[in-house]
């Protein structure tokens, strides 16, 4: 069943035949979604950020032996969960990784931890991964909805932007980064004035646009995802949102969505990422390597996030020469600072939360770009030790037991 | 005046039954082989929407009624289940019934309305009541929206079956779907079968014969929503799992899908399609989105060339009924 192995990804990153020592055999499975909305945002891209960790890792040490595959998910919980079954059980795979769509990721997450084996997550937002939900076999690594809501709220709001307008996709996932924002931004002083609530994947966002638009609301938030925010974001642009003098902020947006709504549209909008590829050097040498697998894209942070688990993952193995038990595996993890070219020094928490600084970024003006993939500019940098939910107020079962 | 149609249907089928016989034989033989060279996880999912699409052709095959939101009862089903076992802390057995009972309820709230209408009235309503409880499903809070119900305990059946071991779940999926399966047989061969049929051949000579067509038709929904509701939730508990995907109306006519390939009105004809189809949509998702085109493919080509369906096709060939 989705045995999956795209072509690409079966290619096993491949060890010296004939060494001496003893190797140790790793299997890591890339479980994203690899058609369809999500698939610009982790998908082949992060396929190719894990071929990346793992070539660079066993270019330094000879006796690891690494299998890479990849599969698709669909954006279905129960396929997921079926992949993932098979993964562990018929495929001998040792960690999943990525695995963007929420739904998908809590999934795993309970099938991971009741077959003690490990799961990365760099794609999925929920942060209930590292909360109620909380697994010794889980690490959440790039962002969490916590860690961009909060982020983008309260920077906003001390730069001025202290009055909110919320454009709400009605379902649960919407309803909580609307609620954890709006808490956030009253937190630091602002106030919302008011939000409106708009159906699932819908086409028409003309009449929740003039309403907030007659809010007179200096920060609209898009509290939506994918489709919708991409949607949303032209056709504010087309109303003259933010040409009009409010800001557009997205609270669940990546650069794969910025190159795809372009800059003449785009620009003006505020969002936070916990890594963009314009940042330094490091990520720069990574993306041309990157670009070498998916030409003419730029990585976004999820696709760099699995570069990153994925070198610290293997480290841990590397330590423990095995990677069968994944309680193990994750407490080594866990003891390490982690440390990797893209994400720089940081650490991972009791909870399985990684830590690192986020950044708030805004879309730059057309005129202001100088080259492909010059999207942002960096408004304000969030230090590590504020970047994400302090340990006590996510009630993980695994910190206070 | 049912006693009037049955020693003619059962003299006519004599010869026949045998070939069923022989059939449930081989069926019964190789699902209990299979999960020695085959995936287990992959056969239960098969088989659950096996029974799903036994049910669905109880309605579309002997009684002529399109359903196009048997989704709703399948998935709610599966959420009922799947939040029995979770929350109240019900054992499978019950967590099962649960879902089944919530199948029934919303078989009978469905079908008391949707049967007044026929053709595509039928079948619009159906997607219309099926698409409310899918937008519901999506709303409250119990579901967990886009996120399903996620962590749901396997547990023990009647307190001493350990389901967490494989093939332990595996026996007892394969023993609720073949209870399903022979209960569908049976109410297909009864009187009450009978009446079915005649209903999906000429209704207005069935109300001239003095039948209450209403009052069988909406037995034969509730029954097709309840044993439906069996596999939703038996799904739950395999999978640990209940989310929007079984309440999406692409799930009704993926059902439809499995019946019509298997073959319509035929006994094994959903088994062997949903079986062609699960086993598809895994083995081939390699190909990505291409999946769904080969899906439409087959389908086309499955109601240009061979219109019975691959059993249906098979059973003509041969001259049996199967």
């Amino acid at each position: 069943m989705t045995r999956k192995i795209l072509g690409l990804a079966a290619l096993s990153a491949v060890l010296m035949s004939g060494t001496a020592f003893a190797q140790t055999t790793v299997k890591i499975g890339v479980l994203s979604d690899m058609s369809s909305l999500y698939s610009d945002i982790g998908g082949p891209g992060s396929v190719a950020a894990a071929k990346l960790a793992i070539a660079d890792f066993t270019a330094k040490n000879k006796d690891i032996k690494v299998e890479l595959i990849g599969g698709d998910h669909q954006n279905k919980p129960d396929v997921g969960s079926q992949i993932a079954n098979q993964w562990y059980d018929v495929d001998k795979v040792d960690a999943i990784v990525d695995t963007p769509n929420s739904g998908v990721a809590l999934a795993v997450n309970e099938i991971t931890r009741s077959k003690n084996k490990t799961f990365l997550v760099s794609g999925a937002a929920s942060s209930d991964l590292t909360g109620a939900k909380c697994s010794p076999n889980t690490i959440h690594w790039t962002y969490d909805t916590w860690n961009l809501a909060n982020g983008t709220g309260k920077a906003l709001v001390k730069t001025g932007g202290d009055t909110w307008f919320f454009l709400t996709a009605d379902y649960a996932f919407g309803h909580a980064l609307e609620r954890d924002t709006g808490a956030v931004v009253e937190a630091n002083g602002g106030k919302v004035l008011g939000k409106v609530r708009h159906p699932l994947n819908t086409n028409d966002f003309s009449s929740f646009l003039l309403q907030a638009q007659s809010s007179k609301a200096k920060v609209i938030g898009l509290a939506n995802a994918g489709g919708d925010t991409i949607n949303s974001i032209k056709q504010a642009a087309e109303f003259g949102i933010v040409k009009g003098g409010q800001s557009l902020a997205g609270l669940l947006v990546f650069a794969s969505d910025v190159a795809a709504l372009g800059l003449p549209t785009a620009q003006g909008l505020v969002l936070t990422e916990t890594w963009y590829w314009d940042l330094n050097d490091d990520n720069r040498a990574f993306t041309k390597r990157w670009q070498q697998e998916r030409p003419g894209k730029f990585p976004t942070m999820v696709q760099a996030g699995v570069y990153s688990a994925v070198t610290h993952y293997l480290k841990a193995v590397a330590e423990l020469k095995s990677a069968a038990d994944g309680k193990a595996v994750i407490a080594k993890m866990k003891a390490m600072p982690t440390d990797d070219p893209l994400f720089g020094k940081g650490e991972i928490r009791a909870d399985g939360r990684k830590i690192h600084p986020a950044y708030l970024l805004e879309v730059k003006k057309p005129e202001e770009s100088k080259y492909p993939g010059d999207f942002y500019k960096v408004r304000a940098t969030i230090p590590a030790a504020e970047a994400f939910r302090p340990l006590a107020d996510g009630k993980c079962p695994l910190v206070s037991g | 005046m049912e006693r009037v149609l049955d020693p003619i249907a059962t003299s006519a089928d004599r010869p026949k039954a045998r070939a069923e016989v022989v059939a449930f034989v081989v069926m019964v033989a190789a699902l209990i082989v299979a999960p020695f060279f085959l995936y287990p996880l992959f056969l239960m999912q098969a088989l659950c929407f096996a029974l799903f699409a036994c049910a669905f052709n109880l309605l579309i095959g002997y009684v002529g009624l399109l359903s196009f939101g048997h989704a709703l009862y399948f998935g709610w089903a599966s959420y009922l289940a799947a939040h029995a076992a979770k929350i109240w802390g019900l054992p499978p057995e019950l967590a099962i019934l649960t879902g089944a009972a919530t199948a029934a309820v919303l078989g009978v709230m469905a079908g008391s309305l949707a049967i007044r209408r026929q053709g595509i009235y039928f079948a619009m309503i159906t997607l219309a009541l099926a698409q409310m409880m899918y937008f519901v499903a999506l709303q409250v809070p119990f579901t967990g929206g886009e996120d399903g119900i996620q962590a749901v305990p396997r547990g023990f059946m009647f307190g001493f079956l350990d389901l967490s071991n494989q093939m332990t779940m595996y026996a007892v999926v394969l023993v609720i779907f073949l209870a399903g399966f022979l209960f569908i047989h049976r109410i297909i061969n009864s009187p009450f079968g009978e009446v079915l049929k005649a209903i999906r051949e000429n209704e207005t000579r069935a109300v001239s014969l003095g039948y209450k067509t209403d009052r069988y038709k909406l037995a034969a929904f509730v029954l097709s929503a309840t044993l439906a509701g069996v596999a939703g939730g038996t799904k739950a508990i395999v999978f640990q799992l209940a989310s929007l995907t079984d309440v999406h109306w692409a799930m009704s006519g993926e059902v439809v899908l499995m019946t019509l390939v298997g073959g319509l009105g035929t006994v094994f004809g959903p088994v062997v399609g949903a079986f062609v189809i699960i086993a598809m949509q895994n083995y081939l998702s390699a190909f990505d989105q291409w999946v769904f085109v080969i899906q439409g493919v087959i389908f086309v080509v499955c109601v240009l060339l061979f219109r019975r369906g691959i059993v249906g096709e098979f059973a003509h060939l041969l001259r049996i009924k199967l």
